[in-house]
């Protein structure tokens, strides 16, 4: 388990790092190397030159510009998880946040590394998406914002092109009216997701509208489960039973080494249930 | 019985001065390991060292048809690229069985295939390079033209005739077989008032070190020696196999075994990868490094437990068992390993099914089939876990069907504790046991009747939890019986030599081995109380051939009980050789002499006479003080192995709480309990952790670890983000206690402690799920691991 050999070069700034990206094809960004150093050894991956974004300065911080939150991308899990502004207006991304690894893996991971990696059973770019966040990027081009929507194209495959940064994600801050809900089951404390489900919905009367719902670790990429999501708009939570129903439609997860794709979605309906009845009730 | 005044009382030896039997010392080794100066095998750098890095079939089974180096030996810094032909002309192959396993067979295994490679992760080529790194690139450019055969991997279908035979040359796919017909078993079950009968699937695991298989060999053709240093449980045992498969003299071999950071039965075994180490370091002349990484570690380290036993079991209305029968079918890999042989773990389930209860029909079938995966054999507790988790779930299944409680049917079944000595079904000779005192400490500790309560009041409010049981015996403290009369040479007893250094310390030279177990710690109690001396007086040294004294090393629960008595006896005579030279010197009877506190003193009053530092001057460096004609003899050696029986089994019970959520299928542990009796608690803290890393073992293999094979004989999940290891957070409190019944073979009374913990828990987890499912009407479930799946299923919902 020794990566084959690459170069290395630490940047100083953005565009340092964009100018190193472009002196070799495949060059990688390194943030915190939980899952890059991982994948090397493993000789899964073997980029001729990591660039080390680490020593750019102003990437990790957080931020709250009117009625978002923006997180820098190399703010860690652990800073994130530590954050006032990220309890208070981001609070489905604290949610998630304790879900993620370990304690030792949460202080060097980042928050802009997991959405770039994206995983498909990974907390935040479930949560980014079902906070219809969007993500910048910095690149040979120059900047430019894309919406959590059209990020996620495919098995850990991104908006990103070669040579782009990811720089920051940014959320909606949290009104009075936005009710979140979250839940994971994973074989064990830490591991990424059997089946995950992080829901945004805006709270109207009794009922919910704009609801988001989107499961991880049931398909490529974060997947929002539209049916449902449309039958929980029109009937509230009346409509659970046709919601959770709805899933045989919006999920096709496969099976894998956990789980057949047909517990998986057994599982998703489970949490479905309990994620909307957590929403309908925030203070139970 | 061979009790002597020495002996010291179970766990009440405290009052003799420097008594530490029975205390929770702290381990001498401690400081050393947490703070980074344990010398562990990764440690060790010799001048020209090479490392080397291994070519690995990706396919389970395909015959090689052509190996192309010619790059990989350009590419830089490489010493070496060697081919399984090549490597067979240097160290022979070897087969892994023994004479007293009748009929078992298996085919010669070379260090790197030649012909077939016969598993996924079988080595086919040595990468020798300057650092692991650049072996690994080179490795990369070695060419391998595989042709593909068919792969057997389904134990249920390999003695079918259309299925292909591994090993033409052997016939068939059958390993080994054993039957066995004791008492009247037809009649039992015909004349049965309830009888379960059901199947039994284990997942195949495997264990993991924290410390993966690491070893450095030396070929010094000037002295015309060998060093290797190796992460071992049995350095003599490996001593004896490199030489002989190098045809070297043992003298020629030397086994060095500093600290190893885990074994559980891993590291006792013949590696092919190992093997080639040794082989290529005399090929080339210079010393070699192999520290296997942990995907590498997933397809080569043992596996263990993949058994599919078919069980039932007979009882009348009152609970009576009357009768048990099983039938165990388990595929072990393409090869029996050597020396200790993959048949040795379907012969224990056979063995110890039933074992704990008085019921004498017993009717079992074991066959132990050839596949093309990874090699199994014995993992912690061999065998233990499955024939105590069958016949664990038939007992509770069965007193489910007659309404009886789980307890209750145990009582009236387990061997009395007054009936002993006593013989098990299947033969197995017990010289005292304690199932009933267990049990009954067991219902006391847990409340059980308190939490039969809280789980009834629970369950009206959706809350589903169960309570699971499992009694059990354990193998430990082996004679010769166990491999020595199969023809291997693993050496049952084991030795302890001490020395009284010049300023009055004991330095004690042991052949059992450390692998975090404490083991040091142990023998270092035992002496320090057998000769009299402060703990911190006592330096331990283990494992190495050149100096320790010849044994088996550690394994099969045997360090403390026989290892420990070596070193006992061995304190007793260095005792009274001491007390011979202060005798001298004093002028006084040595009978009428002590040690206590490392000074000598009268016996009876207890006045301090004389200092072991003094003695040491006196002999080592005054001899001519001394009377002529007295020789003082400051060190002494003494062995031990077991002969009135030949195993010293012992007992105990667990219990299980588990929460399960009939929604998710998730299993959450609440509490475990182990009453055990392994004997003298030698040292109680160290006791109970060993009890409380083997239930959590057990605890993994019944929840989460499982080696998953695809059909084509790939292992889907090798790696430490897919094979899910037990972890902290899903533990549950586990509490432990003990009863305590002395063995009389030795004066110590020490059994081993190291294995049941993992024994046991794998049942009591089983019966705890199915006592949780069962107002839900689950299909009772007997396959391990409990997945969410497995759960949902056993419900209906998927
Ligand atoms: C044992 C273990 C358990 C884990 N469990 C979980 C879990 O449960 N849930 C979870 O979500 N994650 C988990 N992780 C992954 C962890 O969260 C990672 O830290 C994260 O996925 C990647 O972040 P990183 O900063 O380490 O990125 P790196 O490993 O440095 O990079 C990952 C990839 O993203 C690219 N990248 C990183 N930053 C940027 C950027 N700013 N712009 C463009 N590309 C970039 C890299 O080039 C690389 O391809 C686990 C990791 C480990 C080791």
């Amino acid at each position: 388990m020794k990566p084959a050999a690459f170069a290395y070069a630490k940047a100083r700034s953005l565009d340092h790092a964009i100018e190193l990206l472009g002196t070799r094809e495949g060059a990688r960004v390194l943030a915190g190397g939980q899952s890059l150093i991982a994948a090397l050894n493993m000789r899964l991956d073997a980029p001729p030159l990591l660039v080390d974004i680490n020593g750019v300065s102003g990437l990790d911080r957080i931020e709250r510009p009117d009625g978002q939150v923006e997180i820098g991308a190399l703010v860690r899990h652990a800073q994130a998880l530590g954050s006032q502004v990220v309890a208070r207006d981001a609070p489905l991304i604290a949610r998630a946040l304790p879900h993620i690894a370990h304690p030792a893996i949460r202080n060097r991971g980042t928050v802009g590394g997991s959405i770039a990696y994206a995983d498909p059973a990974a907390e935040l770019p479930a949560c980014l998406l079902a906070l219809a966040g969007e993500v910048d990027i910095t690149g040979p081009a120059g900047r430019r914002t894309v919406k959590a929507d059209d990020f996620f194209l495919g098995l850990f495959e991104t908006a990103l092109g070669p040579g782009e940064i990811l720089t920051a994600i940014r959320v909606p801050a949290a009104t009075p009216q936005m009710r979140c809900g979250f839940a994971e089951l994973a074989r064990r404390h830490g591991d990424y997701a059997l089946v995950g489900l992080a829901a945004c919905a805006r709270a109207d009367g009794a009922g919910l509208r704009d609801s988001r719902f989107v499961f991880f670790g049931v398909g490529a990429t974060p997947v929002r489960a539209r049916k449902a999501e449309a039958v929980l708009d029109a009937r509230g939570f009346d409509g659970l039973d046709e919601a959770v129903a709805a899933l045989a439609d919006d999920l096709h997860p496969e099976d894998d080494i956990h789980a057949s794709g047909k517990a998986k979605r057994h599982l998703a309906g489970v949490l479905l249930r309990r994620v909307v009845r957590e929403m309908q009730d925030p203070w139970a | 019985m061979n009790i002597t005044e020495d002996v010291p009382p179970a766990l009440t030896a405290l009052d003799r001065p420097n008594s530490y039997i029975g205390r929770s010392v702290p381990r001498p080794n401690l400081a050393r390991l947490t703070q980074g100066r344990g010398q562990f095998v990764s440690d060790v750098v010799l001048p020209r060292m090479a490392h080397v890095a291994f070519v690995r079939s990706p396919h389970a089974h395909a015959r090689i048809k052509a190996i192309r180096t010619e790059a990989a030996k350009n590419a830089p810094g490489i010493v070496a690229v060697v081919t399984g032909r090549e490597l067979a002309e240097i160290i022979t192959p070897w087969v892994g069985v023994l004479t007293h396993l009748k009929g078992i067979k298996s085919a010669p295994q070379y260090p790197l295939a030649v012909e077939r490679a016969c598993w996924q992760g079988e080595a086919v080529c040595a990468v020798v390079a300057r650092t692991r790194a650049l072996a690994e690139d080179a490795a990369e450019l070695v060419e391998v033209d595989y042709e593909e055969l068919p792969a057997v991997t389904d134990p249920e279908t390999a003695l079918d005739p259309g299925t292909p035979v591994i090993h033409p040359e052997l016939g068939d796919n059958l390993t080994f077989e054993r039957k066995l017909d004791v008492g009247e078993v037809d009649k039992a079950f015909a004349e049965a008032d309830a009888v379960v009968e059901t199947t039994f699937r284990f997942g195949r695991h495997t264990g993991v070190c924290l410390e993966p298989r690491a070893i450095v060999a030396d070929w010094n053709p000037g002295e015309q020696r060998l060093t290797v240093y190796q992460a071992t449980q049995a350095p003599h045992m490996m001593q004896n196999l490199f030489a002989k498969h190098l045809s070297l003299a043992e003298h020629q071999v030397r086994v060095v075994t500093k600290d190893v950071g885990g074994s559980f039965g891993i590291k006792v075994h013949t590696y092919a990868d190992e093997m080639a180490t040794v082989a290529l370091s005399k090929l080339l002349r210079r010393p070699i490094k192999f520290v296997a990484d942990r995907l590498e570690s997933f397809v080569t380290d043992i596996h263990a437990r993949d058994h599919r036993v078919h069980a039932k079991i007979a009882v009348k209305g009152d609970g009576t068992i009357t009768a048990f029968a099983i039938d165990d079918l388990t595929g072990i890999g393409p090869y029996s390993v050597y020396p200790r042989t993959s048949g040795i773990e379907a012969n224990q389930v056979v063995n110890l099914v039933g074992a704990p209860y008085a019921c004498p029909n017993y009717r079992a079938q074991a066959r132990v089939v050839f596949q093309n995966k990874n090699v199994m054999c014995q993992y912690r507790a061999v065998g233990h876990p499955i024939a105590v988790a069958v016949t664990e779930a038939l007992v509770e299944l069965a007193a489910a069907k007659i309404g009886m409680d789980p307890l209750e049917i145990r009582r009236r079944n387990l061997i009395p504790d007054d009936a002993y000595p006593a013989t098990s079904a299947a033969g197995l000779k017990f010289e005292l046991l304690s199932h009933h005192a267990s049990l009954a400490h067991l219902d006391a500790m847990m409340d059980y009747s308190g939490l039969r309560a809280e789980q009834k009041r629970l369950r009206e409010r959706g809350i589903y939890r169960g309570i699971g049981f499992a009694s059990f015996v354990e193998v430990t403290n082996p004679s010769a019986a166990f491999y020595g009369v199969g023809g291997a040479k693993i050496s049952s007893q084991d030795g302890a030599t001490l020395r009284l250094d010049a300023q009055g310390a004991v330095i004690c030279h042991t052949g059992v081995t450390e692998q975090g177990q404490g083991t040091e710690a142990v023998m270092a109690q035992v002496v320090a109380t057998a000769v009299g001396v402060p703990i911190e007086r006592v330096k331990v040294v283990t494992g190495d051939t050149d100096n320790t004294p010849y044994g088996g090393g550690t394994w099969a629960s045997r360090a403390a009980g026989i290892g420990g008595e070596a070193a006992w006896q061995a304190g007793k005579a260095l005792r009274a050789n001491i007390l011979a030279v202060a005798g001298s010197i004093l002028q006084a009877a040595p009978k009428a002499l002590d040690i206590r506190n490392g000074v000598v003193v009268d016996a009876d009053s207890g006045r301090e006479r004389i200092g072991l530092d003094e003695v040491a001057r006196i002999a080592y460096f005054r001899p001519d003080t001394l009377p002529p004609g007295f020789q003082a003899e400051l060190m002494a050696t003494r062995h031990y192995v077991p002969r009135t029986w030949p195993f010293a089994f012992t007992n105990g019970i667990q219990a299980s709480y588990v929460e399960v959520d009939p929604e998710t299928g998730f299993v959450k542990l609440l509490r475990h309990w182990c009453v055990e009796d392994c004997g003298t608690v030698i040292n109680p803290q160290l006791v109970d952790e060993q009890v409380r890393g083997g239930i959590v073992q057990g605890l993994g293999g019944a929840l989460f670890e499982h080696c998953v094979y695809d059909s084509r004989g790939q292992l889907l999940n090798g790696n430490m983000a897919d094979y899910l290891v037990p972890m902290a957070a899903e533990m549950p409190d586990i509490e432990v206690a003990h009863v305590v019944s002395p063995t009389a073979d030795s004066e110590l009374g020490a059994k081993g402690a190291g294995e049941a913990g993992t024994a046991g828990a794998p049942g009591a987890v089983i019966n705890a799920v199915n006592d949780a499912l069962r107002p839900l009407g689950a299909t009772p479930i007997t396959e391990t691991p409990i997945t969410p799946e497995c759960v949902l299923r056993a419900l209906g919902k998927v």
